[in-house]
């Protein structure tokens, strides 16, 4: 297993390198001189060329992604001229923010997302599994920024029930902060529930009808052991794949939900980054969001290797 | 106490599916005895697995429903028991070994979590104890190293082991019944043997019985003391092995013996087979259900369900032709056919 690890993250190396060069064509490629953006409309060429030097501007395009590429590989983001702080600073703080939203979310997302899709299962064919299947079918094509829209018509404008924008803070009483979480919080489990509850229910149902479940219910085990223990285990892999992507988006932070309720988080940023032409920021999210998705690619990995022995077995022996 | 184990009279068990009502299993009765091995025989799709699903009730939800009949097990009335009884009532009274063992091992769980679990489902043990019993099990029915095997996963044992492992499963609880669905069907030849033989010493030395399914005629002549042949959800012959084999009554039974291969084979090996298939069994019911297959055919066979009638003491057909007054004769010219 511990093999089979390092492989995987040998493997990742170069994913992360065509990454970090991606982006760093991309980001040359948006329209706008970045210099310009930092100092306002006003501002005189003289200006404009003195900080564009600062920046590493002026240099050849090659010479800026050899620099940046050195950088990097020191453990050097570079640092944000918008905000005037390091990218690690700035990603250090908006993480938090971004993780209490998506994080909970995702949490209410499964447990409600495995709950209704083993119902629905167990249940195949009876009027709630279709009505089940119906909404989920609905939450998975519901457009985010839609859903959020009419949320903060509904539960704020009109009902003026939640508000609408905004973090809230914690020196105001948990209240205060759990209102502001409510509204974003649904939004965002919309999607990973109904895909949850889907993918749940078709594993489940394969699992089901296996004979092995049914040489457990012919040795007489409890119908509750029977499902949560064997069959749940057993259809599994699909549920810990998208958990996976889940969380990996997790922590990239909503772009649209967080733009919606102005939530201070990753998402938000990266938005303001790209507006701002800011460079440095944009490449350091990037790859940032970059590692985050292979690091929880290789533990989906390492949790399916523990569900389903016959996986480590089969890589092991591939390895040798 | 009698010494009658399982009755199981005029069982009907329905399918019912969209395209129609599918008579799975309409109309078996049999006995079985204390230590005794009844064989259960006929060609796919006959009611053999159905049956034995039936008895220990699991059926698939929904479309499966056992419609009338009755099944005596030891004094219980198999169709009353509740929910929680039924949970004793399987593994504890009645154990089953399925088709391919492969796949009747939860594949993400440790043969040894699996047996504990069997265990302590249906005896009063500590986990230490089950798993003592467990090994001992293990041991009983041949397996070596049985502390290291309590380890390992299913896929890391060959069928043969496996089927092993549930036999031993089967063994921990001390059933008084064993349902052995085709056991051997998905082992190599020399592995079925020893299947067998094991079945058969643990039968010898818990006194259980046994209920064989199988499409092996050879296996029930080794094996079982009774034996019932099913056609179309219907028991149409139910005799002694030694009886069936040597006096066989039903034209389809004539068929299913003469199937057999022999090794003084006078056809140069060509099988025998019997001309057509099985009747759709959404359409079952009316009337014989072999009558389009069977070379003796009676206007009454196509008008009239066959009763199963006792012909001799404890030989059982069910045919418009075999009955106390006037036997048919295997080989016999039809004359009603033939004008």
């Amino acid at each position: 297993m511990l093999k089979t690890i390092l492989k995987r993250i040998l493997q990742s190396i170069p994913t992360l390198l065509i990454v970090v060069t991606v982006t760093f064509v991309l980001t040359r490629m948006i329209p706008g001189n970045p210099a310009r953006s930092v100092l306002g409309p006003q501002a005189s060429p003289d200006a404009i060329a003195e900080l564009e030097e600062e920046m590493g501007l002026n240099k050849s395009k090659a010479e800026q992604y050899v620099d940046y590429m050195f950088n990097v590989l020191k453990g050097d983001f570079g640092k944000s001229y918008v905000y005037n702080k390091p990218v690690t600073t700035l990603i250090a703080e908006r993480i938090p923010n971004t993780l209490v939203i998506t994080l909970t979310s995702l949490v209410i997302a499964l447990i409600i997302g495995l709950a209704i899709g083993v119902f629905s299962a167990l249940h195949q064919y009876s009027i709630l599994d279709y009505v089940f299947m119906i909404l989920a079918l609905v939450g998975v094509s519901m457009p985010i920024f839609w859903l959020g829209m009419m949320l903060v018509m509904t539960f704020s404008v009109n009902l003026g029930w939640l508000p609408a924008l905004g973090m809230g803070d914690l020196s105001n009483g948990l209240g205060d902060f759990i209102s502001h979480m409510i509204l974003p919080c649904f939004c965002l489990a919309t999607i990973p529930t109904a895909t949850f509850a889907r993918i749940t229910r078709s594993s489940m149902l394969e699992v089901i009808n296996n004979d092995s479940i049914k040489s457990l219910r012919a040795r007489g085990i409890k119908e509750s052991v029977v499902i949560w223990k064997h069959a749940l285990k057993n259809a599994l892999p699909p549920i810990v794949t998208v958990l996976g992507l889940q969380l990996a988006q997790a922590f990239t932070g909503a772009i649209l939900t967080e733009s919606i309720f102005s939530w201070p988080g990753m998402g938000t940023m990266i938005v303001s980054a790209i507006d701002n032409r800011d460079y440095q920021l944009i490449q350091g999210t990037v790859l940032f969001i970059a590692v985050v998705f292979v690091v929880v690619n290789l533990l989906v990995d390492v949790v399916y290797m523990l569900i389903n022995p016959r996986v480590s077995y089969e890589s092991g022996k591939g390895g040798k | 106490m009698s010494d009658t184990l399982l009755t199981v009279k005029d069982l009907k068990t329905y399918f019912f599916l969209a395209s129609g009502v599918s008579k799975a299993v309409d109309g078996v009765s049999f006995e079985l005895k204390k230590g005794e091995t009844m064989g259960i025989v006929g060609e796919s799709g006959s009611g053999k697995s159905v049956s034995s699903s039936s008895i220990i009730r699991l059926l698939p939800p929904r479309t499966g429903k056992i419609v009338g009949g009755e099944i005596n097990f030891d004094g219980k009335d198999v169709l009353k028991l509740n929910k929680k009884e039924l949970l004793d009532f399987r593994g504890k009274d009645i154990a089953v070994i399925f088709q391919d063992p492969m796949t009747s091992l939860d594949p993400v769980f440790k043969i040894g979590n699996q047996m504990v679990e069997m265990i302590c489902a249906h005896q009063d043990v500590d986990k230490k104890t089950a798993w003592n019993m467990a090994v001992e099990a293990l041991n009983k029915v041949g397996i070596p190293q049985p502390e290291k095997r309590m380890e390992a996963y299913p896929y890391e044992l060959s069928g043969g082991m496996c089927q092993r492992v549930i036999i031993a499963m089967a063994v921990c609880c001390k059933p008084k019944l064993v349902i052995a669905d085709e056991p051997t069907t998905a082992l190599d030849v020399t592995v079925q043997a020893q299947v067998l033989a094991l079945l058969k010493e643990l039968q010898d030395e818990y006194n259980t019985s046994i209920l064989l399914i199988t499409h092996n005629l050879g296996v029930v002549w080794e094996m079982c003391d009774t034996v019932m042949v099913l056609y179309a959800g219907n028991t149409v012959e139910y005799a002694t092995t030694k009886e069936l084999y040597s006096k066989p009554l039903h034209p389809y039974t004539w068929g299913l013996l003469d199937s057999m291969p022999k090794l003084s084979d006078e056809n140069k090996g060509m099988l025998n087979t019997i001309p057509g298939t099985p009747p759709d069994l959404r359409l079952t019911g009316k009337c014989c259900n072999f009558y389009n297959r069977c070379p003796y055919v009676t206007e009454k066979c196509r008008a009239e369900v066959p009763p199963l009638v006792e012909v001799e003491p404890g030989h059982f057909v069910a045919c418009h032709r075999q009955n106390l007054e006037n036997k048919l004769v295997r080989g016999e010219v039809n004359e009603e056919n033939e004008g």
